[in-house]
Formats: structure tokens, sequence, C-alpha cells
């Protein structure tokens, strides 16, 4: 039975384009919408039982922008299946799939810190790599690879830590002790 | 070093050394140099063979590396500064005492290097101020070596005394206080200067 006949089994009666990559691997085409159900058929009736990544592809200028992309592997069946979605580039959103994968929680984590991709349902979702406060998100196209203001954090902190005021007195001289 | 002359027997003749101040205290400074390694990428194995039996930096005086900026005067940044480490090493540069030096080893930190990017310094001295820079990707230990022996000769021309006894805030219980600062206001580079503070170098109207 080919990878393909397994995930047909499985995803009998749902919409999906299906194609074969440059490597040999089955790519699933969905809707965003169905993500969540489409990952939950493969893991549950075709065997797929380990996340490998979650990433996405910037298809900048062209629309819907963002390409997200999941990959799993059926450790019994010794084979991979790729899911595709492709979702807008104005308020990019999907829903999480932490509940079928918990392992994916970094993935998606990583997804919103360098595309500014939101996971919804994701509990925990803030800045991975970089800094907290960071305003962009460095792996979209419109991104200058220089960065935009790349200091600026710095200079505020440096600009706090001078402007703090300072108590010269040591505890065992000043008046109080 | 020489033969040992027994002082006691002969008192007219005990030894003694005429040099200048500066001089005395600039040959102690440059020949107990302490560093503190920043390694923070593959510069930091060069640093360390460096500082090991086969390039042995001990010959130079300089191979106390210590790991507390409070026991350090040279600054080694070995590696490349990204934007997320540049406030630890701002805070350790400000933690170590006066004086102090530091080395920019290899492109990474003294330009960005190959790391033309949005997450890299691009340059240590953006935010600190350098003395001597080491090009090399890394540097082999013999070019840290010889930068630690400019350093030196750098040193040698410093006038530790002239800063503390004189200038326009001289003052004759206080000395220059040139060297006074409060905790969290380090030096200012001159290119943070141009950088982080814009608005201080915008000239004033003529009247």
């Amino acid at each position: 039975m080919s990878t393909l006949e397994r995930v047909q089994a499985a995803l009998a009666g749902r919409e999906f384009t299906s194609s074969v990559s440059r490597e040999g691997t089955l790519v699933l085409e969905v809707e965003p919408a169905a993500v969540w159900e489409t990952v939950r058929r493969l893991r549950d009736m075709a065997g797929f039982d380990t996340n490998t990544f979650v990433t996405a592809i910037d298809r900048f200028p062209a629309e819907p922008r963002f390409e997200l992309v999941w990959q799993f592997l059926s450790s019994a069946h010794a084979d991979r299946v790729r899911v595709r979605a492709r979702i807008d580039g104005t308020n990019p959103h999907v829903r999480t799939i932490i509940d079928l994968f918990p392992g994916t929680a970094f993935s998606e984590r990583e997804c919103w810190d360098m595309f500014g991709i939101r996971f919804d349902g994701h509990a925990g979702l803030k800045r991975l790599l970089m800094p907290q406060a960071y305003e962009h998100f460095p792996l979209r196209k419109d991104f200058p690879h220089q960065g935009i203001e790349p200091d600026r954090l710095y200079r505020e902190w440096d600009r706090a830590r001078r402007e703090r005021p300072v108590n010269r007195d040591l505890p065992h001289t000043s008046e109080k002790h | 070093m020489g033969s040992l002359i027994e002082v006691e027997q002969q008192p007219d003749q005990q030894g003694f050394l005429w040099t200048r101040l500066d001089e005395l205290v600039n040959w102690g400074r440059k020949n107990s140099l302490w560093p503190m390694p920043l390694g923070l990428s593959c510069c930091g194995i060069e640093l360390m063979a460096m500082i090991g039996p086969k390039f042995d930096l001990a010959r130079f005086g300089a191979e106390a590396a210590r790991f507390s900026p409070r026991q350090a005067d040279l600054m080694i940044v070995a590696g490349t500064l990204t934007w997320k480490m540049a406030e630890a090493a701002r805070t350790i540069y400000d933690q170590m005492p006066d004086p102090k030096w530091v080395i920019a080893m290899g492109v990474c930190s003294s330009s960005g290097g190959m790391y033309d990017s949005y997450s890299v310094v691009q340059g240590i001295d953006m935010i600190l101020p350098v003395d001597v820079y080491v090009p090399g990707c890394p540097p082999r230990p013999d070019a840290v070596i010889d930068a630690i022996l400019k350093l030196q000769k750098k040193i040698e021309r410093e006038r530790p005394f002239a800063e503390l006894f004189s200038g326009d805030n001289f003052d004759e219980g206080k000395g220059s206080e040139r060297f006074v600062r409060a905790p969290n206001h380090g030096v200012p580079t001159t290119r943070s200067h141009e950088l982080l503070e814009p608005e201080a170098k915008v000239p004033s109207e003529p009247a």
C-alpha cells in the first residue's frame, strides 16, 4: 500500500490536491481551515506519528502571501507527507496543532518569531530568538537584510541606564545605618 | 638583573632607579595585563590556544585570564557580537575597573565581518572604545599576541598622572576626577556618541 493510497484512505471525502515534490515526498495542498482535521486524520488513520517541522515560505509579492508547510513522518511505514496551505498576508493566522503534536509548540513559536504568523490556540506564542520587544519579522521578504534600526533596543537600554538615578552612598557610610 | 650586592655591608652602594612616575606606572600596567576573555564564537578557540602552553601568553605577562570583570583590565572580544548580546558586553565592560583596554579580535567584532545582518553589531566600536583591532577569521594566536604587544606600546605612550593631575576640572583636593564615574555610567565611545545620541551632535545655532 503506497503512501498516496494510505493518505487517500485516511482523507476519504475531504478536499485536497496531491503532488510529489522533487525529492519524491507526497505533498498535500489543503485549505487553511482544513489543516487541523487533515492532520488529525493523518495522525490517527494514516500512521503519521511524528511532526518533523512547521515552517513558512514568504511568496511576497504573490497573493496569498504565505505558504505554511507541515511535514510528518510515519515511523511504522518509514515515509513522509507534507501538508501545505496558503494564507493571506494582511492578518496571517492559522489554527495551532499543538493539541495533536505537542512538540510543534517550538516550531510554531519560531514561525511567529520569524514570519509573524499567529497560531490560534497557542498559549505561549512569544518571541523565541529575537528580543521580546522586537517589532519586526526578519524572514519576511520585505525585511531588509541589514534590519530596521537594529540598534534601537540597545540604544533605549543604554539611555535608560544612563538616566537611572545613582546612589553614591555605600550602605555602611550613609547616615541611616 | 645581575650580581647581588650585599647592601647591608655597603650602604653607600644601595641601588636606585631613576625614572618618571608615569613610565613606572605604565611599565607595571603593560606587563601585567589581565584579560577578560569574551569568547563569543570560533575566535574563542584561538584565544584559548593563545593562553595555552604552545603560544604561551605568559611570556608577555597577560596569561592571567579572569572570568570576573572586576579582576580584569583587558577585554578581548573574540567573535560575533549580536545586538542581543551587546547589552551584556557593555555591562561587563562597565564593570571592569579603570584603567581598561579593549581588543577587537577577528573581523566579526572589528566590523561585523561576513554577517552584514540585522542581528549582528557592525563592529564592536559601536558600543565599546576599541584600542586594537585584529583582522582574521579567526586570527591566528600569533596575531592576537601581536595585538597585545601593540597594546603594550600604546600603554607606554599613556600619561596616567597627567590625566589625574591636570585638565580643566582640576581641583587641589579631588584631582581631575577623570576616572571617577558613577556606576552604570560608563565611558561613551566616539561612535556611540554619533550613533546613540543623535540629538547630542546637533550644532547649536550661531547667535
